[in-house]
């Protein structure tokens, strides 16, 4: 579809969005509508929308499917990561609130107080739903290449 | 400190390790990282069941949730027992593997097959230690999932088909799970299963004991029998089962068989006689009648089946369908002796068909078929692995001094005891026809013209009949020594009744 003017600008201008919006839905996940799933699919989407425009080629330029395999896996990691460092710090598996940190968690500008960092529910959470959004954008591109390319995952 | 950590470590380590396979790519590593994981969960299966006899049931808080808010996590008799098991096969096929591997599966996907081995053990394991009915459902899953790839990594074409048939099959058999589960959620507003047993009975207690019914319950029950049902390839609905047992691997074929099916006998009676409560299902419901007359069908239907299979692996498969059959017998009586026999038949009959599979694995390795006409007279150029078939057979045929003949005798005296004395006269005869589908084989093992690839096949590599034999001599063992298996398992049913000494 390289040769269509419009569609070649249009996803141009749109995938900087796409990627932005995905990182909002991730990283606002816990105080709006979100999560590391959802934020998977949009980040994956703006890179099998650059795959289908550019050319599969392109986007294997971009995310080698050796190196979206390896993030398939770091992401599980990630969030079992998270479950043992909790263990390692005295609680259970997934107990977040061994997280707390009490570092910057406020902060006072001009008599108000505003919340800065979060704390050991908060990180935990967010640490766990980066896990999940690295697997989901990894799984989301390796299904697309899967389906698009006649080579396989591990070639 | 670690102690407490346990039950979690017994699922966190091989699901933190099936990714790290992916990562270390290597094969060599991998080969080493799976096989010290499975035997790591074997250790922690063995510890937990020791803890659970001297001091009875283990749990653990996840995240610090107290239940029935949070998940936790229960190791108590029935749990330790068949992770026990589940995680002693995937050990000792593992050990055994290597050979089988290389010859069967692409160099280039090994450190594929054994991420997706552990992923599966982690979903077997997970299925069991959860007090949780929704985790159930994820780690259940998890398995599924990771059985379906690992039975496409089969080498003929029709591998991939036997998967995505099982996949159809399997995830119809999820989906029916999860609708029970939701329904049982919006009807107790838990899911934990403890807590909803207990909603469940506060709500047939209403009603006393004529119940006239919350038809959400009615339903739920329904969706959740049929969907273990397809899991646990019971005779209507085994279709799945023979081709993918067949075109699967020859090590995956061992675990899955060994394993599996076992779990979702495991969950079926947890939903049964936990959540549900046998009063609900078999007197007000008539699951017994059911569920004994399917088993008494599958039984004659498969075990016919097998009598006629030119394929050894599709052979086996059958008779796993007819054994699926005897757990299910035992189950249905309802009593203390029948729940008793099921249990320990789980058990027996993992150790009897693994054992069978890994001798099979044994023979395709040397023959590279599977199919009866190429193994004839085998028995003259790999003599060890066709005695391995021949022990393994009396166990599943049930003569004593066998695993096989504990599970059979125990369920013979409770049908008897519960006077159902047409269902112990079938089960004889049944014991028959298996004896007629091993008698086939060794047959075709030891009185027959070898054949061109049996005459120059040679014996099987001594790590791969150290395996086998351990197990098969695992299944003599427990034939002899019933202390433990049959102990534990009469402490289970006991338990599940709810009878107290």
């Amino acid at each position: 579809m390289n040769s269509f003017p419009i569609v070649r600008i249009v996803s141009k201008i749109l995938i900087p969005y796409i990627v932005l919006f995905g990182l909002y839905v991730q990283f606002h996940g816990d105080f709006g509508p979100g999560g590391g799933f959802q934020a998977g699919v949009i980040l994956a989407s703006a890179l099998i929308l650059y795959g289908l425009v550019f050319g599969l080629p392109a986007a294997k330029a971009v995310a080698p499917p050796w190196l979206v395999e390896k993030f398939i896996a770091l992401g599980v990691l990630v969030y079992a990561g998270t479950g043992v460092a909790t263990m390692l710090l005295g609680g259970n598996f997934l107990d977040y609130d061994v997280l707390e940190h009490h570092f910057l968690t406020e902060i006072t500008v001009g008599g108000q107080t505003l919340h800065m960092l979060p704390s050991g529910q908060h990180l935990g959470i967010f640490l766990v739903e980066v896990g999940v959004g690295i697997t989901v954008t990894a799984v989301m591109l390796m299904i697309f290449y899967c389906f698009a390319g006649r080579e396989t995952a591990s070639e | 400190m670690i102690e407490h950590h346990l039950p979690i470590l017994l699922i966190a380590i091989p699901l933190m390790a099936a990714p790290c396979c992916v990562l270390i790519h290597s094969r060599r590593l991998t080969q080493l990282l799976a096989l010290l994981v499975c035997w790591l969960c074997f250790g922690i299966s063995v510890w937990l069941m020791t803890k659970v006899m001297h001091e009875g049931a283990v749990t653990y808080n996840l995240g610090g949730w107290e239940a029935p808010y949070g998940i936790v996590y229960v190791v108590d008799y029935l749990s330790a027992f068949v992770m026990l098991f589940v995680s002693a096969l995937a050990a000792i096929v593992l050990t055994y593997s290597p050979t089988s591997v290389q010859a069967e599966i692409p160099e280039s996907k090994q450190y594929l097959f054994y991420a997706t081995y552990l992923l599966c053990l982690t979903g077997l394991l997970g299925i069991c230690i959860t007090g949780d009915l929704f985790n159930v459902f994820v780690f259940l899953e998890i398995s599924s999932l990771s059985t379906y790839a690992l039975i496409s990594l089969g080498r003929t074409r029709r591998a991939p088909l036997a998967a995505f048939q099982y996949l159809i099959m399997g995830t119809i058999g999820a989906t029916f799970i999860l609708i029970g589960i939701g329904l049982l959620y919006q009807m107790t507003g838990t899911l934990n299963m403890a807590d909803m047993a207990e909603q469940l009975e506060a709500v047939r207690a209403v009603d006393g004991e004529t119940w006239a019914g919350s038809r959400t319950m009615l339903v739920a029950f329904a969706f959740m029998t049929v969907g273990l049902s397809i899991k646990m390839a019971v005779f209507p609905l085994h279709s799945w089962l023979p081709n993918a047992y067949t075109y699967a691997p020859s090590v995956v074929t061992c675990f899955i068989a060994a394993t599996a099916t076992k779990v979702s006998v495991y969950v079926f009676i947890r939903v049964v006689y936990e959540i549900f409560t046998p009063t609900f299902a078999f007197n007000i419901l008539p699951l017994d009648s059911a569920l004994m007359a399917f088993s008494l069908i599958g039984i004659f239907v498969a075990s016919l089946a097998a009598i006629y299979q030119t394929n050894i692996k599709r052979l086996l498969a059958y008779s796993s369908i007819a054994q699926i059959g005897y757990m299910l017998l035992g189950i249905s009586m309802a009593n203390t002796a029948g729940l008793t026999a099921g249990i320990v038949h789980m058990f027996n009959h993992a150790l009897i068909k693994g054992g069978l599979f890994m001798v099979v694995g044994c023979l395709i390795l040397r023959l590279g078929s599977a199919k009866l006409e190429d193994l004839r007279g085998a028995g003259k150029t790999m003599p060890w692995t066709s005695f391995a078939w021949v022990l393994g057979g009396l166990g599943l045929i049930g003569v004593p001094l066998t695993a096989g003949f504990v599970s059979k005798w125990l369920l013979l005296t409770a049908a008897i005891d519960s006077q159902h004395w047409w269902v112990a006269t079938l089960m004889l005869l049944s014991s028959l026809l298996a004896l007629v589908y091993v008698w086939r084989v060794v047959e075709t093992l030891y009185f027959a013209e070898p054949s061109e690839r049996a005459a120059a096949a040679k014996e099987a590599p001594p790590l791969m009949l150290v395996t086998t034999y351990l197990v098969v001599g695992a299944s003599i063992v427990f034939g002899i020594w019933t202390e433990f298996s049959a102990g534990v398992a009469f402490e289970t049913a006991q338990h599940l009744l709810g009878v107290t000494q």
